[in-house]
């Protein structure tokens, strides 16, 4: 059995997640990291994809995120999500929406670095479109 | 002296009162409790964000090229009032005590030679305000249509103050709300967002030194302040709400009280009238009967 230890999944609207976990797969932007417990302390920003929380009891939870970053402690993770919901309660249509605004400010950006983190985000997020709704 | 039949009218027409501010308050208690829970969701993610941020800016203290959030432009001419209020009235002094405190601050640095800029947030703020500083308002933001307060709000008027002070409209933002405290206290507050100010109440973490951060720290930082603003607005938002509902809870309540007094005190006096009526047509008929 894996040591556990503490983590937190925060969205500016609620607390999602407070629980002992085993392993937490989190999309840091420099990609995918595993965190599991004595973790060295990291701070990572993220960018929009999976979260997979392995619960103590060996059940695995699955949240999409968007955007957002992580605070890793050997004792514990806290993530704190731009926006935060489990995979089952994401629909093709929010994300679809997402996609639609995103693209539309693409068309208003100013200079050309903020649109490259536009297009880099959308880019994101098609991808996750593809990984949670699988044609 | 009013007649009987004006007495009657005057219940009747204080009683369909009581009724409706019965109404309001039994409404506004419903939503306070919503709005409470959704402030009090919302705070841990706040204070993990201070938290960090703070042992990010520590770090970051000295040096020369930390974003311009953090750091500010290193003047104080331009000041820019972030003034949330709620969007309706009937709200006791809730209202009111935040446009107290935002004017009194706006006459204060007006007196300094400074220039004022205001960004108000909700109905009643804009209408108050643009009587006394209508050249002052430089935008108006409203949730009138909004049922449900979230982040996305918060995070368009964020942008707004952000495109603002990326093309050196201020230096310096305040931002005032109605920090809940309880049902019946609710406390006009300012608090400075640009450039950032942390209350270190602990000392800064002396593990942040080992933190390991991808990408650099830098970068982060760039991400985070922004966000921090609008965490902050946010949180400025929820709190106003539900301080706008436990005002407006507490002022209903007292407004069903005293029409519950002023519907005894006519009830009263409608009925020594009515006595005194009886009283005198008896005199009458008596006074007749032995007159023949």
């Amino acid at each position: 059995m894996a040591e556990a230890f503490n983590f937190e999944l925060v969205s500016p609207e609620r607390l999602l997640v407070s629980e002992k976990v085993t392993e937490v797969v989190i999309p840091a932007t420099l990609g995918e990291m595993t965190v599991l417990a004595n973790h060295a302390p990291t701070m990572t920003t993220i960018k929009p994809g999976v979260v997979s929380v392995k619960l103590a009891s060996g059940q695995v939870n699955k949240y999409v995120v968007f955007g957002g970053f992580a605070d890793i402690l050997p004792t514990g993770c806290t993530l704190l999500a731009e926006s935060a919901v489990p995979v089952s309660e994401l629909t093709h249509a929010t994300l679809q929406k997402r996609i639609e605004t995103t693209q539309a400010e693409i068309n208003h950006a100013q200079n050309d670095e903020h649109k490259t983190k536009l297009e880099q985000f959308l880019a994101e997020l098609t991808h996750l479109n593809g990984v949670v709704n699988p044609a | 002296m009013p007649s009987l039949k004006d007495l009657k009218n005057r219940i009747a027409s204080v009683k369909a009162t009581q009724k409706i501010t019965k109404a309001m308050k039994m409404v506004a208690a419903a939503k306070l409790r919503r709005a409470q829970e959704a402030a009090e969701a919302a705070r841990p993610y706040a204070e993990r964000m201070t938290k960090v941020l703070a042992g990010l800016s520590a770090a970051n203290a000295g040096n020369a090229e930390a974003p311009l959030l953090l750091s500010g432009t290193g003047k104080d001419q331009v000041h820019l009032l972030i003034v949330a209020t709620g969007e309706r009235g009937l709200a006791g002094g809730f209202n009111s005590s935040i446009i107290r405190l935002a004017r009194d601050h706006a006459l204060k640095l007006l007196a300094q030679g400074k220039t004022v800029k205001i960004l108000t947030v909700g109905r009643k703020g804009n209408d108050i305000l643009r009587r006394t500083f209508r050249e002052n308002i430089v935008d108006y933001v409203t949730f009138r249509e909004v049922k449900q307060l979230g982040f996305a709000q918060a995070d368009e008027v964020a942008q707004k103050v952000l495109a603002l002070y990326n093309a050196g409209e201020f230096d310096i933002a305040t931002l005032f709300y109605a920090r809940f405290q309880s049902v019946i206290s609710q406390v006009a507050t300012a608090s400075q967002i640009i450039p950032a100010k942390f209350e270190t109440t602990e000392p800064a973490i002396a593990s942040s030194a080992l933190y390991e951060y991808e990408p650099s720290e830098e970068e982060i930082l760039e991400d985070l302040l922004p966000k921090n603003v609008a965490i902050q607005i946010f949180r400025a938002l929820l709190e106003n709400n539900a301080s706008f509902y436990g005002a407006q809870m507490s002022a209903m309540d007292n407004a069903t009280r005293n029409a519950g007094d002023m519907i005894n005190k006519l009830t009263l006096s409608y009925n020594r009238q009515r006595q005194a009526q009886i009283t005198k047509e008896l005199i009458e008929i008596i006074s007749g009967a032995e007159a023949l």
